[in-house]
């Protein structure tokens, strides 16, 4: 099989690439070069593709003596993920960019052009499951991103290959070590990526500017507070509100408004959500029959909760049998079957439209 | 193996493997006092003798650096504090904006950190610099520090006429800096007739080492160094000679000069095959740079081993790649530090848009090449480009 193997200079993409040069595939590893401004050198774990990930990237390919290249998709990721990231902060929602990048970047532009340039898959170092078409969750809970890769069609999984599934970050770090790559100590990635000093709200404010708007307490109605940007709140958030309440009782933000620029905050009690609607769902596979009981994801990093899942227009009706909070519309609910044995598999996503 | 990037670098010639070999073996010094170091002298000395010879030059016109991105750097920016540093108006710089990198660098490194100014000339859509546009751009030249144009282009294979270029700045009390990397040996190269008060030239491009080239500039060509200590270089370079690899220059450029002749009438007729091939297997391929027989100042008006095509549709890289998995290797021109193919600024600086730029791929024969590589190219170029055009279609 001839496979290309993104590679992202990080420690599990060069060992997702060397499983498949030792599988006896006919591989080429390329980097993707997502960053408009690629000179900036990583500090810690954060950011990436930098320079110095390109480096490493091509250290492992030549290590593994196969062919590397660069692919610039920064114009791309520039437009439909760091723009689309902006534009949904600015319409009051959030985003989740590893999933939009997975979409709209690694599994379709990357895709596309792989299949068209003649190879017959594309490994990564997600952690993941993935057989017979099935998705699901890693052995490694702690790493399992089947969250980012939710948004995944039949047809986009049947050219993808997630060799890391069904092993733990400290097995992959042993491989590497095995293989003498330098990379085998490289810390985690785990903020955005676009966004290397971790400041999401003053990422924000340079892109958006200044929008200051009321702080608006559900309970009494009253002005309580101002904001400088409803881009920096996600429902859900306890901390920084810079508000004072009459009462003792921690304050959540239910919801942003973007056309009046008003933050809702309210109570734990307001904040609890038993209703979630979407837009569209994706399906992994074929589509489920609906109405249906799964489990539901939220967040990236979230748990998942039993549900019920019934149609509702072009949407989804998700109802989770314990209350939720911190359910932000944008934020993709990704819905699992649960299999104790061979790893929850993943159905399909849909995007938070309301809460409540 | 199909090697057809021989204008990135060329197998090293055996003759000069052997004469470095016997050097590396040898203890010495070219700087000590002693027998070691007189043996070790002697043998670089012989070299720079012997390298003037080739290209037109005196012995003491000849200074050993490290290779063509160090000469184009001490000529820039050498050449520029001298000339400013005995009349402070001097401070503009009329370059070529085809230049290779080492030069365009060092001019915009000058204008933003050290108060230069610079002219980009305009340049034909062959690649060629007209005198008259030199001149137009010199004025009266009493602020220009120096030119640089070089006499080959690395990417498309134009040859400059640098003997009527340098006449016209030297009308006006201009010096002329000349990067003729990959000129000498494939053109004919001659320092002294042709004027110019500093010409770059390096070895890994003639069969020689890497690592190894040569500043050739005038007795009368004012040049502040760049890198100070033992002075070894005419005081305007100093570092410890590297004498196997001096040696190595020097044998590499005696030998492609004095086969110049034969082998770019061998390697030209392939190159010409290869077009007249490619052109045949994809009729909308385009021929960037001058024509295949082209003729400035009565000599070659383009390398002999350069070819240099867009194919409309496909990405430059893309059509790497798979040329790269069918074993032949040819070049896409620039690429930045991290590997990312840009648009050739060659390309653009001839008024070819992103487009055509982005769609380009060098093939540079030289002097292993054979005609199994033209057929190789032939072989396999249709495909690859209606493959290249596939994957390109679905990008924005």
């Amino acid at each position: 099989m001839r496979v290309l193997a993104a590679m992202s200079g990080g420690v599990d993409s060069a060992v997702a690439a060397a499983l498949a040069v030792e599988a006896g595939h006919d591989v080429t590893g390329v980097h993707l070069a997502l960053s408009q401004n690629r000179q900036t050198l990583r500090s810690g774990s954060r950011g990436c593709c930098s320079v110095e990930d390109s480096h490493d990237a091509r250290r492992v390919a030549d290590e593994l003596g196969i062919p590397f290249y660069v692919w610039d998709l920064a114009d791309r990721f520039t437009e439909d993920v760091v723009d689309d990231f902006v534009a949904e902060y600015a319409a009051g929602r959030t985003p989740n960019p590893c999933l939009r990048c997975n979409e709209k970047i690694k599994f379709s532009a990357v895709l596309d052009r792989a299949l068209s340039l003649g190879f017959d898959a594309v490994v990564t170092g997600h952690h993941a499951r993935l057989a017979d078409g099935a998705l699901r969750r890693s052995v490694d809970a702690a790493k399992d991103q089947s969250y980012v890769l939710g948004v995944l069609t039949a047809e986009q999984l049947a050219a993808a290959w997630f060799p890391l599934g069904g092993m733990t970050k400290e097995r992959v770090r042993e491989i590497a070590a095995e293989r003498g790559f330098a990379v085998a100590t490289k810390p985690d990635s785990h903020d955005i990526c676009f966004i290397p000093d971790g400041d999401t709200r003053g990422f924000l404010a340079r892109r958006l500017g200044s929008r200051p708007g009321p702080v608006v307490d559900a309970t009494t109605g009253e002005t309580v507070g101002q904001h400088d940007g409803t881009y920096g709140f996600t429902v859900g958030q306890r901390r920084g509100l810079g508000v004072a309440a009459g009462d003792a009782r921690p304050r959540y933000v239910l919801g942003i408004e973007p056309v009046s620029r008003t933050v809702t905050i309210g109570t734990a009690e307001l904040a609890s959500v038993d209703e979630v609607r979407t837009g569209a769902p994706t399906w992994t596979g074929a589509a489920p029959v609906l109405p249906g009981r799964f489990e539901v994801q939220l967040r990236a990093h979230g748990s998942p909760v039993p549900c019920e899942v019934s149609a509702d227009d072009d949407g989804l009706r998700i109802e989770p049998a314990v209350p939720q909070r911190g359910v932000a519309p944008g934020q993709s609910a990704v819905l699992y079957e649960p299999d104790a044995e061979r790893g929850d598999r993943v159905v399909g996503q849909a995007a938070v439209r309301l809460a409540r | 193996m199909t090697y057809l990037d021989h204008a990135a670098t060329t197998p090293m010639l055996p003759e000069v493997l052997a004469a470095m070999t016997e050097q590396l073996g040898r203890v010495g010094n070219a700087s000590s006092l002693h027998a070691s170091g007189r043996a070790a002298r002697r043998v670089a000395e012989q070299s720079r003798e012997r390298l003037a010879e080739a290209l037109g030059a005196r012995p003491s016109e000849v200074l050993f650096t490290g290779g063509g991105t160090e000469s184009d750097n001490l000529a820039i920016k050498g050449m520029f504090w001298a000339r400013r540093g005995s009349d402070a108006q001097r401070r503009r710089l009329v370059v070529s904006p085809a230049e290779h990198h080492a030069v365009l660098d060092s001019v915009e490194w000058l204008v933003k950190h050290d108060g230069a100014e610079v002219t980009w000339l305009p340049v034909e859509p062959s690649g060629r610099i007209r005198p008259e546009a030199l001149a137009e751009a010199l004025g009266d030249g009493r602020d220009v520090a120096l030119v640089s144009v070089m006499w080959a282009n690395n990417e498309i294979g134009t040859v400059n006429d640098i003997a009527a270029l340098t006449a016209v700045a030297h009308a006006v009390g201009v010096p002329v800096h000349t990067d003729a990397v990959q000129a000498v040996g494939q053109v004919p190269v001659d320092f002294g007739a042709s004027g110019v008060d500093a010409l770059t030239m390096t070895g890994h491009k003639l069969g020689g080492p890497m690592g190894a080239g040569a500043l050739l500039l005038r007795r009368d060509a004012d040049c502040t160094p760049l890198l100070h200590g033992g002075g070894q270089e005419r005081d305007v370079r100093s570092g410890t000679l590297d004498v196997a690899a001096i040696v190595g220059l020097g044998v590499a450029t005696v030998t492609a000069v004095g086969s110049r002749g034969e082998r770019a009438a061998r390697v030209g007729e392939l190159r010409d095959r290869l077009v007249r091939e490619v052109a045949a297997q994809v009729p909308d391929a385009q021929l960037n740079g001058a024509p295949l027989d082209d003729v400035v100042a009565g000599g070659p008006g383009r390398l002999p081993g350069n070819a240099h095509l867009s194919f409309p549709g496909a990405e430059g890289d893309a059509l790497l790649m798979l040329l790269d998995a069918r074993g032949i290797e040819c070049s896409t021109g620039s690429a930045c530090s991290a590997g990312v193919a840009r648009p050739s600024h060659v390309l653009l600086a001839v008024g070819a848009d992103g487009e055509r730029a982005r769609s380009s791929l060098r093939f540079s024969l030289g002097h292993t090449s054979t005609d199994a590589d033209v057929d190789a190219v032939v072989e396999v170029i249709g495909p690859v480009v209606e493959r290249a055009r596939r994957a390109g279609l679905g990008r924005r």
